[in-house]
């Protein structure tokens, strides 16, 4: 294995003569020793090497060349034993109900494979060209049609498509936010968006939410705290319908109620609307948006209700904001994904994409039901849940003393996945929760992963009864579903 | 057309440890190839035994980590099956696998340990936590080690400062296994030596000192480029780098390894070397220490491994035509 020269120049070298005497090694003229020993039993040898570092020298490394140069904001970017555990999540004997992928085993694929195909043959040139950076014409417009059904009017001049929304999240706070802006979020919220926003260094602050989602009284205690400390809010980040990870959905009162107070505060509001099509029970609810058209960056996607890999969202900005939304997306790719662009609009327009919508709908709400009788049947008492009206997740709470992040090891090895609470949180919190997904496994898988957890609590609870001991992170009282940390639990 | 037949290298699994046993994998397999050798890169699923028993040369290189892996299951299957593999047997890794079990072994034999107390969690049951964690502090003393007995990646390990963090470490060492082994906390410098059988015997690499960072070589500090300084060899006296050199080269013979193994150890500042754990299948990722020893050595990591492949294939007996000599 070669030391490349690079790294050689690059890595500090530590000559031997600072200390290293050989163990029977030939020595040089010098004294320094020619190479360094190995040894075998009841005998010294030496190994001469034939092409590794400069004779007589140490190897002196962190294994990154760069780790000088990175970004401050790169530094917090570590190997996670947790993360890592995921990794078994994806084989087969693992019923994970940890990850949020759309099931899409219900797409036609013939009629998308034809869609495609005429698109290659009739349009393939432009479709695998570069294009606009604010995306097609002609997807804005469908766009405009598809937002339309949650009451949306929109001008497709006002549209930025973006590579997922989760890239029009990037974009916003790019343009929004400097290191140690403070950015709103529920508590808990999207793990993807405090990615973004620890990714720019935002001061991310949590605030509760109930059955009917965000606490119109606890956002307005949030916001006079940070008025006392002096520090301006740049916007609040909300996902009003079917919350990913708590399940929750704002009611309409309530999503009037926070506009009334954004109004107030002069608070700009990003609302994430990525379910608000797959709710079980009843027609969509307004969007933030449709009530107000001034304080709201709306932020869609066609990941659920068609398919993720095509990576196609959208930002709806005020036009101030669109402007430099599309300067943006232009530093950031040019221009969004043309051929998915043209994918999507070819599906929208040749297929019954509603219809294909309601198909979903019922696949998700039995896989919901499957998932709460599996959750009443096998959780150990003290667990409790709230049943989602549409969407994709469960937020478990576990009783006290439990700690979900510290559970997982043992959940992999009962063959279960999850993700802890903790991931929810910028700040540690939330070790009391779980998330679980229903999307994807068959509802017979999901009967069994709520079984294997079940049994998981048990043992975890044995233990934990064993040692008297607390979940670390939450202490031991009694916590509310969707609770904001209090200063002392971070 | 290679000397031996083809090498199944085997990573992955079911264990804790699978995304580190991927990124091994990947590294042996890329090393063997550019040596010429034939390899497939298998994980294990019910679909093995067809795999390896369709392969009537195939030689198994597991760098499986964790259970399953490292405790001797796998290896036992190899036997069955009748196909060479790299590395101990699974009587051996049985031993290897236990910290409570390759501590004990390897203490009688005069090399120095922590002072160890292996319990499961039942005792504590049983007994009543309270008193056997008194007697734990009052026996091993602050600061003090917990840790899963059987797992690796410092995966489940704590260091306790104060009897009130021992349940709490005792708690994270159970999410591993059943079996958790509490040691003393041995001040002192951290470093690895591999040992390595070319066909000649096994052979001891330089050390390598480990220095993290955050002080704590867990998870975190062995996986994130950067996170840890190594120096290779390590910054010992001579004297220290060859009593540490021994200790490992002991403890392989002790512990009954084949191929290759890597020790753990504590140079206390007297400089007596303090035995932690020994692995049957070392971390080869690339913030790893054997690769980096395998530099040191000037050995290179392709060549040593295809000569641990032909190592296992004359073990067995069943390799195609005459052995070309190994690289050392």
């Amino acid at each position: 294995m070669l030391v490349p020269p690079t790294e050689a120049r690059r890595e500090r070298v530590d000559v031997a003569a600072t200390g290293i005497t050989v163990c029977g090694g030939a020595r040089g003229e010098t004294g320094l020793p020619l190479s360094f020993p190995v040894m075998h039993p009841g005998r010294v040898t030496t190994s001469l090497p034939q092409d590794g570092p400069e004779r007589g020298s140490r190897r002196d490394t962190r294994l990154d060349h760069y780790v000088d140069r990175y970004a401050v904001r790169t530094h917090g970017m570590t190997a996670s034993a947790i993360r890592a555990l995921f990794a078994v999540a994806s084989r087969p004997e693992v019923v994970s109900l940890a990850g949020g992928m759309p099931n899409i085993s219900d797409l036609p694929l013939d009629v998308v494979g034809s869609s495609l195909h005429r698109l290659v043959l009739d349009d393939g040139r432009t479709a695998m060209q570069y294009g606009s950076g604010q995306g097609e014409p002609v997807l804005r417009e469908a766009i405009c049609e598809v937002m339309r059904l949650e009451g949306i009017t929109a001008h497709a001049d006002d549209v930025t498509v973006t590579v997922g929304s989760q890239q029009g999240l990037d974009l916003v706070t790019r343009l929004f936010c400097d290191p140690g802006d403070v950015v709103l979020c529920e508590a808990p919220s999207y793990v993807g968006a405090l990615g973004v926003f620890r990714a720019y260094q935002c001061d991310v602050r949590h605030v509760a939410m109930d059955a009917d989602g965000l606490d119109p009284q606890a956002l307005r205690e949030a916001l006079e705290a940070l008025r006392r400390q002096g520090k301006r809010v740049k916007f609040l980040y909300t996902i009003p319908s079917f919350h990913n990870p708590a399940g929750v959905t704002q009611s309409l009162r309530r999503r009037q109620e926070i506009l009334a107070i954004a109004r107030e505060a002069d608070l700009l509001l990003v609302e994430d609307n990525p379910y608000g099509l797959l709710g079980f029970d009843h027609e969509p609810l307004p969007t933030l948006r449709s009530l107000d058209e001034d304080l709201v960056i709306y932020l869609g996607t066609f990941s659920k209700t068609f398919a993720p890999g095509f990576r196609i969202g959208w930002v709806l900005a005020p036009h101030a904001v669109r402007e430099k939304l599309v300067l943006a997306q232009e530093s950031a790719t040019l221009c969004p994904p043309v051929f998915s662009q043209f994918a999507v609009a070819g599906y929208l327009r040749d297929h019954d994409w509603l219809s294909q919508i309601k198909i979903f709908r019922e696949m998700y709400r039995e896989r919901r039901d499957a998932m709460i009788t599996g959750l009443a049947d096998h959780l150990p008492e003290g667990c409790t849940w709230n049943t989602p009206s549409g969407g994709f997740f469960v937020w478990v709470r576990l009783p006290a003393g439990l700690d979900s992040q510290a559970m997982l090891p043992r959940a992999v090895t009962e063959r279960v996945a999850y993700v802890p609470g903790t991931a929810f949180y910028s700040d540690g919190f939330g070790s009391r929760f779980m998330r679980l997904s229903y999307c994807y496994p068959t509802p017979e898988r999901i009967i069994e992963g709520t079984r294997r957890l079940g049994e998981v609590l048990s043992r975890e609870a044995a233990v934990h009864e064993t040692f008297g001991t607390v979940g670390s992170g939450d202490g031991p009282g009694p916590v509310a579903p969707y609770q904001a940390p209090k200063p002392n639990q971070s | 057309m290679t000397d031996v037949g083809t090498v199944v290298v085997l990573s992955g699994g079911l264990s804790h440890e699978r995304d580190v046993s991927l990124r091994s994998g990947r590294q042996v397999t890329e090393a063997l190839r550019a040596e010429g050798l034939d390899v497939v890169e298998s994980d294990v699923d019910s679909e093995l035994v067809d795999r390896l028993t369709g392969l009537p040369d195939a030689v198994a290189f597991p760098l499986l980590h964790g259970e399953a892996g490292e405790d001797g299951a796998l290896r036992e299957v190899f036997r069955l099956l009748d196909v060479p593999f790299v590395g101990a047997d699974g009587a051996a890794c049985r031993v290897a696998f236990d910290k409570s079990i390759a501590t004990t072994v390897v203490h009688d034999a005069g090399i120095s340990t922590p002072e160890q107390v292996a319990l499961p969690h039942e005792i504590f049951r049983e007994l009543g936590a309270q008193a056997l964690v008194a007697a734990l502090g009052k026996r091993i003393g602050f600061p003090m080690m917990v840790k899963p007995a059987r797992s690796g990646s410092a995966l489940g390990c704590a260091k306790v400062s104060a009897p009130e963090e021992l349940p709490a470490a005792m708690v994270g060492a159970y999410a591993y296994g059943t079996v958790a082994v509490v040691e003393s906390f041995v001040v002192g410098t951290e470093v690895t030596v591999t040992v390595i059988d070319r066909g000649a015997g096994p052979e001891a690499l330089p050390a390598v000192e480990i220095r993290p960072d955050s002080g704590f070589y867990d998870y975190a500090a062995r996986y994130t480029a950067g996170a840890t300084r190594f120096l290779c060899p390590a910054d010992l006296s001579g004297e220290v780098s060859a009593r540490c050199a021994e200790v490992a080269l002991n403890v392989h013979r002790l512990l009954g390894l084949t191929d290759l193994s890597r020790t753990d150890l504590i140079v206390r500042p007297d400089g007596e070397p303090v035995f932690l754990e020994a692995s049957v299948a070392p971390g080869m990722t690339e913030t790893s220490a054997v690769p980096l020893a395998l530099e040191a050595a000037g050995w290179g990591l392709g060549p040593t491994c295809a000569a641990l492949v032909r190592n296992a294939a004359a073990r067995h007996g069943s390799h195609h035509g005459p052995l070309p000599d190994g690289p050392g």
